[in-house]
């Protein structure tokens, strides 16, 4: 057992730091001068809780064989993967000035063999849960019950045909090793899920999918962390936490406004964004 | 061709625990054994390629190495950008191996014929492209699959094949094997159809051609040495194939003699653009696509009298 792992954090200390990770994230946007900032803000409280609370993980060693693994399926929020694997030191801060320009060293979408912690290759939706559902099986084959695997998806990654594939087959594999959280910020690129292609109700589709499910609220960290840290929730079921989250959380003008899905702040609207979140430093 | 894999990838596992086998609900019987030796190693996937793909690859991912089986337009097509993304940008030891090369379905209908799987797979950067032509050459590109380290696609026929391998031989990765010498013409083949291309040989040689053949077990990387060594050689080359003529072995081959410095008469047999859609056998549909002892000869005869 790895001795210096991350300290446990508390939940005011947690909801702190996704705030200052959003800031980062609006620093990373701004800089590269577009980025999915909408979905990273959705779904950043809870990475906040799995990297610096929940996970099994080390990140001077992050090959090691005893960790748990994320998935980050919905790649195109990797500014929410690669602010938290910066904040706890996979690679230096300063590697998140190389996001999304030319020769840098950050893609628009993770890569795994060139960003330390990035588990997966993603940018393709309906990837990250099949994925997850190998890994899963290897553990269990291994008989390595001790890791987890999460898989973090979006709810428009639900259109997939791919992500029911995979979901089928981790209940009939009986995987409780497997944890899918599904960012649910009722947008896809183009509007709301619930219009384009509805995937509702999700929750009852899992479960009668044979999986074990949870909704939270997905910006109030202690159910994030509840659930989270209840996982599995069933023996013998996969977990699906279902996050309740908005798209855009944080600035007030981006909230549910889909052009903010993939975009930059122009000068007068970053200077707001940033106000808004370092009020809320300060509360 | 199926039963010999089957066995070398029982031998292969009965050493390495770590060898698992994943199909999408194919294979009747077939293996039985290994399901039955290997407990939890056959794992079925149902009937749902593009899931068995992404699996395999976060099997690989935790240090496992899993063989996916199935029928070739399932596999490969149904389940492509899971083979690009999962297994060819992650770069991952997945063995992709597909059974019903080309028109083995025969009457089962072009739904079931792969005329283009070569064509799509070879286009994908980190991916290996094995076909073989025997049984004793699916022993060894399945060995080979395991001491290769990448993505790789080995291409099978169905089962019954006759062995065109009279003895043992040295089988490598991008290694063309000359199966008979000659110097006016090379017909260079891969596959089951390497038969037709034998036997053509011998007859060109009953009216005093002498014609090399090479087996191109291994479509990419290929043997480009093998290729301009034929061209220096021999001068005439024709490809065939039990594919389309479009981005197969004879379009691989196209390549390389398009950058050889002096020309040389060169043909493609194959699959002409087309679906098969006539109802019949194997052989029936060689026939209709003039994939036969005969249209070789003719084709090279034509290529040598130009």
């Amino acid at each position: 057992m790895n001795t210096e792992l991350e300290p446990k954090r508390d939940v005011d200390w947690l909801a702190r730091k996704a705030t200052e990770m959003r800031i980062s994230i609006l620093t990373m946007v701004c800089r590269a001068g577009g980025g999915h900032i909408g979905g990273a803000f959705s779904i950043i409280d809870v990475m906040t809780a799995l990297y610096f609370r929940v996970l099994t993980h080390d990140p001077k060693d992050p090959l090691w064989p005893e960790r748990d693994r994320l998935l980050f399926s919905k790649g195109h929020g990797c500014l929410a993967l690669y602010t938290v694997l910066a904040e706890t030191n996979y690679f230096t801060k300063d590697k998140l000035k190389g996001f999304c320009v030319d020769g840098g060293t950050l893609a628009g979408h993770p890569e795994r063999h060139f960003i330390p912690g990035v588990e997966v290759t993603a940018g393709s939706l309906g990837h990250g849960l099949s994925l997850g559902v190998g890994m899963a099986l290897a553990h269990k084959i291994d008989s390595r019950s001790s890791r987890h695997v999460f898989a973090v998806l979006s709810d428009g990654e639900c259109n997939e045909g791919s992500v029911w594939e995979a979901v089928m087959s981790a209940s009939q594999f009986k995987l409780d090793g497997l944890t899918a959280i599904i960012d649910s910020n009722k947008y896809e690129s183009l509007g709301r899920v619930s219009e384009i292609m509805n995937i509702e109700p999700l929750a009852e589709k899992l479960r009668s999918f044979g999986w074990a499910v949870c909704e939270i609220d997905g910006h109030d960290m202690s159910q994030i962390v509840d659930a989270l840290e209840r996982v599995p929730v069933e023996s013998g079921k996969p977990t699906a936490i279902v996050a309740h989250t908005v798209k855009g959380k944080g600035v007030s003008f981006m909230e549910n406004v889909p052009m903010w899905h993939y975009r930059a702040p122009n000068e007068q609207e970053a200077d707001t964004a940033f106000s808004e979140l370092e009020a809320a430093l300060d509360q | 061709m199926r039963n010999a894999f089957n066995n070398e990838l029982y031998d292969i596992a009965a050493s390495n625990p770590d060898v698992l086998l994943l199909t999408s609900d194919i294979g009747f019987q077939v293996f039985d054994r290994f399901r039955d030796d290997f407990y939890g190693r056959f794992i079925n996937m149902g009937v749902a390629e593009s899931n068995m793909i992404g699996v395999a690859a976060g099997l690989a991912l935790s240090g496992k190495l899993p063989v996916v089986y199935t029928i070739i337009p399932f596999l490969t097509m149904r389940a492509y950008e899971q083979i690009r993304v999962d297994v060819c940008i992650q770069n991952l030891p997945v063995k992709i191996v597909g059974v019903g090369g080309g028109l083995a379905y025969g009457t089962l209908g072009p739904t079931h014929h792969s005329i283009e799987d070569v064509a799509i797979l070879r286009a994908l950067p980190n991916m290996t492209v094995v076909v073989p032509c025997d049984p004793l050459e699916s022993r060894k590109a399945t060995r080979a699959a395991f001491e290769h380290h990448g993505p790789i696609y080995v291409r099978l026929g169905k089962n019954g094949e006759p062995p065109l391998y009279e003895n043992d031989y040295e089988f490598q990765i991008g290694r063309a094997v000359t199966l008979r010498y000659g110097t006016d013409a090379t017909i260079i083949v891969a596959g089951p159809v390497t038969k037709l291309a034998l036997e053509a040989s011998v007859r060109l040689d009953q009216v005093g051609i002498s014609v090399r053949v090479l087996n191109m077990h291994t479509i990419k990387p290929i043997d480009q040495d093998a290729i301009r060594q034929a061209a220096r050689d021999t001068g005439a080359i024709v490809t065939v194939e039990e594919h389309s003529v479009i981005g197969g072995l004879g379009s691989a081959v196209a390549e390389v003699l398009a950058e050889v410095p002096a020309g040389v008469p060169f043909r493609r047999l194959g699959i002409n653009d087309s679906f098969c859609y006539g109802v019949g056998s194997q052989d029936y549909h060689f026939q209709q696509q003039g994939i036969t002892v005969e249209a070789i000869n003719s084709t090279l005869l034509h290529l040598l009298d130009d």
